[in-house]
Formats: C-alpha cells, structure tokens, sequence
C-alpha cells in the first residue's frame, strides 16, 4: 500500500534580546552557572515579571513575516508542571490567546514552490539547562526565562526533504529579521517534529509520534526518514503505532522511546494573573511592518531581475544575510554581478567552508576583494593566482596588491617578455612544432602550457598563444 | 459536582504531594464541597459580559531590553537543598 507522510513542526527560537523575557538578567551565552538570575526568573515568592517589549517586537516581527494574523489581543498562560528546570514550576507561555495566527512560508524544492502554512506562534520563557551527572542532575538556571518564539506549522509537510527546506528558509528569515542567532549547537534554534502515515487518499490522520532531540536540520531530515521506514513496516504486518515521544539517536541512526508513563501530560493552564493583557494596536504593527527588512525571497527575485542572476546563483547568495550583503557592497564598488556572484559562490565559499567561518568573520574588507576582482579582470593576474591570493587574504587579511607584489604574481602579458620563452619552447619541442606546422592545432597547446611552465604560471595564456603562433608561422617560412 | 478519590489522587500527584487513604477520603468531601461553593457562580447572568484575563484595567505593561544586576551566585544557591560546582543539585530526573 502507498502511504501519505504527514509532518508538522514545532520550531522554538530564541529570541536575541539582552535581557530574559520577564526580568532585566543578561541573556549572554557560555557564563558561568547560575551568575544570570533574579528573584523573578527564579520564581521567589512576591517577585513580578514585567515583558522585554523588544521580546514582543521581534515575535511580531517573526508574524509579520510568515504573514500571521497579528492578533489584537494577547496573553500569557501558565503551563504547569513539575521538573527541575523550571524554579517556577510553571512556564508563562501562551495558550488561547498566542500572538500570531495563521500564516505560511514558502519553500522551493526541486523546482517546485509549496507553501507550508503556520498554525501559530507564540511567546514563551526558557527552562533552565540539566546536566545529569551519576544518580544526580545539575541545574544551571542561566537560561530560565530567556524569550522563546514557538512556531508551529500545520501538518502540511509531506516528506522529509520538505522539512529540511522548511527549516532552511525559516532560519533564512529568522537572521534576515535579526531576531535569533539560529545556532542549533548552542541551542538558540531547536525543532520537535511530529509525524504519521496515512494510506494514500485517506482523510483521517493516522497516529502520530513525536521526535525530539534533533540537533541540526539533518538530523530532523535523518529522524523522519527513520521514522517514516519504521511505522511503515508496522503498519504493513498490521500492528499499531503507539502515540508516544521518540529521542532521536544521532550515531545509532535510530529513534527510541522517552519512556514516559502512558498518563497524558495534563498542564493545566491558566491565565498568568501576574501579567495584564497585551492589546497591539494596528500602529504598532505598521510602525513595526514598515521597517521590516528585505526577506531571502523578495531579494532573490530582486537580485534575479535587476542584476542578471541566474535562479541557483541568486538562491545560493540570499540564503545567508552576510553573504548577500557582502555581494551588494561588491556590486556597488564593482557593477559585474555575474562575475562577484561566481566568485563568492565558488573560491570564496570554498575557503570559508573549509575554515568553517562564515562571511561576517572576514578578515579583509569589500574594497580589499574589488582589488583582487579588478586585478585579475584587467589580466595583472591569472585566475588561478587569484585563488591563491584570495588563500592569503583569508589567512592574513593582507591586501591583494600587497600579496602579489610579495609572491611576485604578476602576470606576463607583454609580448615582448614572452618572446624569448617562446624561443625556448619552440627550440626544445620540435615533435609538436611540427605537429602544429601539419595541422594538428592541439599542439599548439601543448606549447602553450610549456610557455606558462618555464614562466612558473605567470604568462598571460592569451598573450603566449598569440606570441607563438606568429612564431610558429615565421618559423615555418624561415624553414 | 462529585469529586472522586481518583480526581483528587490525580491532582495530589500533578502536584507532586503525597496523601494517605484518609487524606484522600477528608479532601474529596472537602475539595466537593469547596467546589460546590464556588459553582454558585454558575447562577449569575453573564451573557452580556466580556471576558476578560485580568481583573486590573491595565494592559501593555511592559520593560526596556536593558539589563540589570543579576544575584550573585552565592545568593541564588541560598535556596539550593544542595548544590555543586555552582548548580543547583537534585535527583536525577530523565522526562
């Protein structure tokens, strides 16, 4: 039988604010334990919570983006249960009433555009981090009440591919937005994933599990396919699946059960008395609409239409902010999008990904990379002394003019300099000169390369071509 | 509305406390009748009201992104049944 995969996802972002949600304690990574909280994100009696309202802009911001329904009236809820990463034994979350409604995200696979709509988003706080040690689990409470962001999709998605790309352009908007760092490792972007089948045309969902523990966009990709393969097999020999939480084992490539007691989670919520309701105004929403940056997709079409790119180009460089930033500061030094869009795409990502650093850490300026572009498009330089150079710059953050002069990289693209190699190439090759004088034009070629090898690479290919040939043909006549 | 021993066996473990057969037997009459009181309630006209989440007119209460002190640790493990290496310590709990 074929079956329907049916996936939603469950994404909660922190928000990159300064300060936790409801108090003024630093929101910093990688302090010390316990040195980033307060009488109120520990939940002592008679402390009050008051909203971060840069946590509210930036979850109306996210709204606005998956085009929610912003909604006029908000609140928060306490979920109740017990667990030693909340003080509170509550979260304030929201229940009833979240802030956004109601939206959709587009993803382009294979060609093909789908929109995946969003059930809801909604503000939350963070619990704080165990670490279980022996019979015994530390409790760090640095990041209780940092602001979450819960985005929760409908179950639209239908296969694991589409969840990866949904995951890809979400974290694209999410850092266009400035919003969340999107660091999986250190927790600032996580996802749960809740999938099942059904037989193909059917209306009724089948029974779902929940995966939990994905650490990377791979990992959701890996888990669902995984799961997909098991309660495939169950269903064909005809047993049940059990509606449960599985954990998702990285190196063992498999999902196991949380084993949880069958008793449902019952987290009584209820409205949080200690924070008033929030009313947001249409104003707020436009003010905050109106300075609402270019997302991936409309600078994709952008750069498409005004610059020339093509699709895959244009997709590679708005998929990271940094990278199509850096691409617009280059083109505005430098008007060839064609030729910069070829290079960050290709030797660039390449020394960034294998120096696992990204755009921003750079260590030569955009001016410094229009140099290196000018040189090698005016032909003082060879392509593949480019490359070289643009190692360096990486390396040292030294200026292109600096490394050339350095490495003495210029290139050779005076006829008369040529001439004389081209005298020693064509005196020590005389099989493919006379290959060449009979017709065979690959020799002419070979003496190419020979001319950029007793040059050490630095003739200018053209040039050395052009040099030999008139030798080639004043030789035959002195012949 | 009838509150069962198992309602309030339920509630007692939500709430991580741990109640002998008697309690169990004194707080269902107990919790019963508390409930009965508040269902009174139920009898007042409420159709034409709104509702609302807070009983305070007050709404958009909110802070500036600005950071204040936090409490040092030694003062935030005052709490701590025990602690190690600056963390809370507690019996080891997998979800």
């Amino acid at each position: 039988m074929n079956y329907e995969v049916v996936i939603g996802l469950e994404v909660h972002a922190q928000l990159k604010t300064n300060t936790k949600a409801f108090c003024g304690c630093s929101t910093q990574f990688g302090q010390e334990a316990n040195t980033q909280a307060c009488p109120v994100c520990l939940g002592f009696p008679g402390s009050l919570p008051v909203l971060n309202e840069k946590a509210l802009e930036y979850g109306i911001r996210v709204g606005l983006a998956l085009h929610c329904q912003i909604q006029k009236l908000t609140k928060f809820d306490r979920k109740n249960y017990f667990y030693p990463d909340l003080p509170k034994n509550y979260q304030i979350s929201q229940y009833d009433l979240p802030l956004a409604l109601g939206g959709f995200l587009e993803i382009e696979l294979k060609e093909l555009r789908k929109r995946i709509g969003i059930h809801r988003a909604h503000l939350e706080e963070d619990a704080g981090k165990l670490i279980h040690e022996g019979d015994h689990s530390l409790v760090d409470y640095n990041r209780a009440g940092i602001p979450l962001l819960e985005i929760v999709t409908e179950p639209d998605i239908s296969s694991p591919d589409e969840a990866y790309e949904y995951l890809v352009s979400l974290k694209a908007i999410l850092k266009y937005l400035e919003v969340c760092d999107c660091d999986m490792e250190k927790g600032s972007l996580r996802c749960d994933a809740n999938i099942s089948l059904r037989p193909q045309g059917a209306k009724e969902l089948g029974t779902k599990t929940e995966l939990k523990n994905l650490n990377s966009f791979k990992a959701v990709r890996d888990a669902l396919s995984y799961e997909i393969k098991r309660q495939k097999e169950l269903l064909e020999s005809g047993k049940r699946i059990v509606q449960e939480t599985l954990l998702w084992d990285e190196s063992g490539e498999k999902t196991y059960s949380m084993r949880t007691k069958e008793e449902a989670m019952d987290y009584r919520y209820f409205p949080e008395p200690d924070l008033p309701a929030f009313v947001i105004r249409d104003e707020k929403i436009q003010a905050i609409k109106d300075v609402l940056p270019e997302l991936p997709e409309a600078l994709k079409k952008r750069f498409i239409a005004q610059y020339g790119l093509s699709d895959y180009d244009a997709g590679i460089i708005v998929a990271e902010k940094a990278l199509a930033k850096f691409f617009e500061a280059t083109l505005r030094l430098y008007p060839k999008a064609k030729l910069i869009s070829n290079w960050l795409i290709g030797p660039l990502s390449y020394e960034l990904n294998s120096r696992n650093m990204s755009i921003e850490s750079l260590s030569f300026s955009v001016e410094s990379f229009v140099s290196l572009l000018t040189l090698v498009d005016e032909a003082r330089i060879s392509n593949l002394a480019a490359k070289e150079v643009l190692t360096q710059m990486c390396n040292t953050g030294a200026s292109p003019e600096v490394i050339v002069k350095e490495k003495n990289l210029l290139q050779v693209s005076d006829a008369g300099e040529l001439e004389g190699i081209a005298d020693k190439v064509i005196a020590g090759n005389e099989k493919s000169t006379a290959d060449y004088k009979s017709g065979k034009a690959n020799a002419l070629m070979f003496l190419v390369g020979q001319v950029m090898k007793l040059s050490e690479g630095k003739a200018n290919p053209k040039v050395a071509q052009e040099v030999l040939k008139k030798k080639l043909e004043k030789w035959g006549k002195d012949a | 509305m009838a509150i069962s021993e198992s309602d309030v066996k339920k509630v007692a473990h939500l709430a991580r406390i741990g109640l002998s057969d008697d309690e169990l037997k004194l707080f269902s009459s107990q919790l019963e009748s508390i409930i009965a009181f508040v269902d009174k309630l139920r009898e007042v006209e409420v159709s034409s009201v709104k509702p609302m989440s807070h009983v305070l007119e007050m709404d958009n209460v909110v802070r500036l992104d600005e950071k204040k002190k936090s409490l040092n640790r030694e003062e935030v493990l005052k709490n701590a049944p025990e602690s190690l290496k600056g963390h809370f310590l507690v019996p080891k709990v997998i979800e």
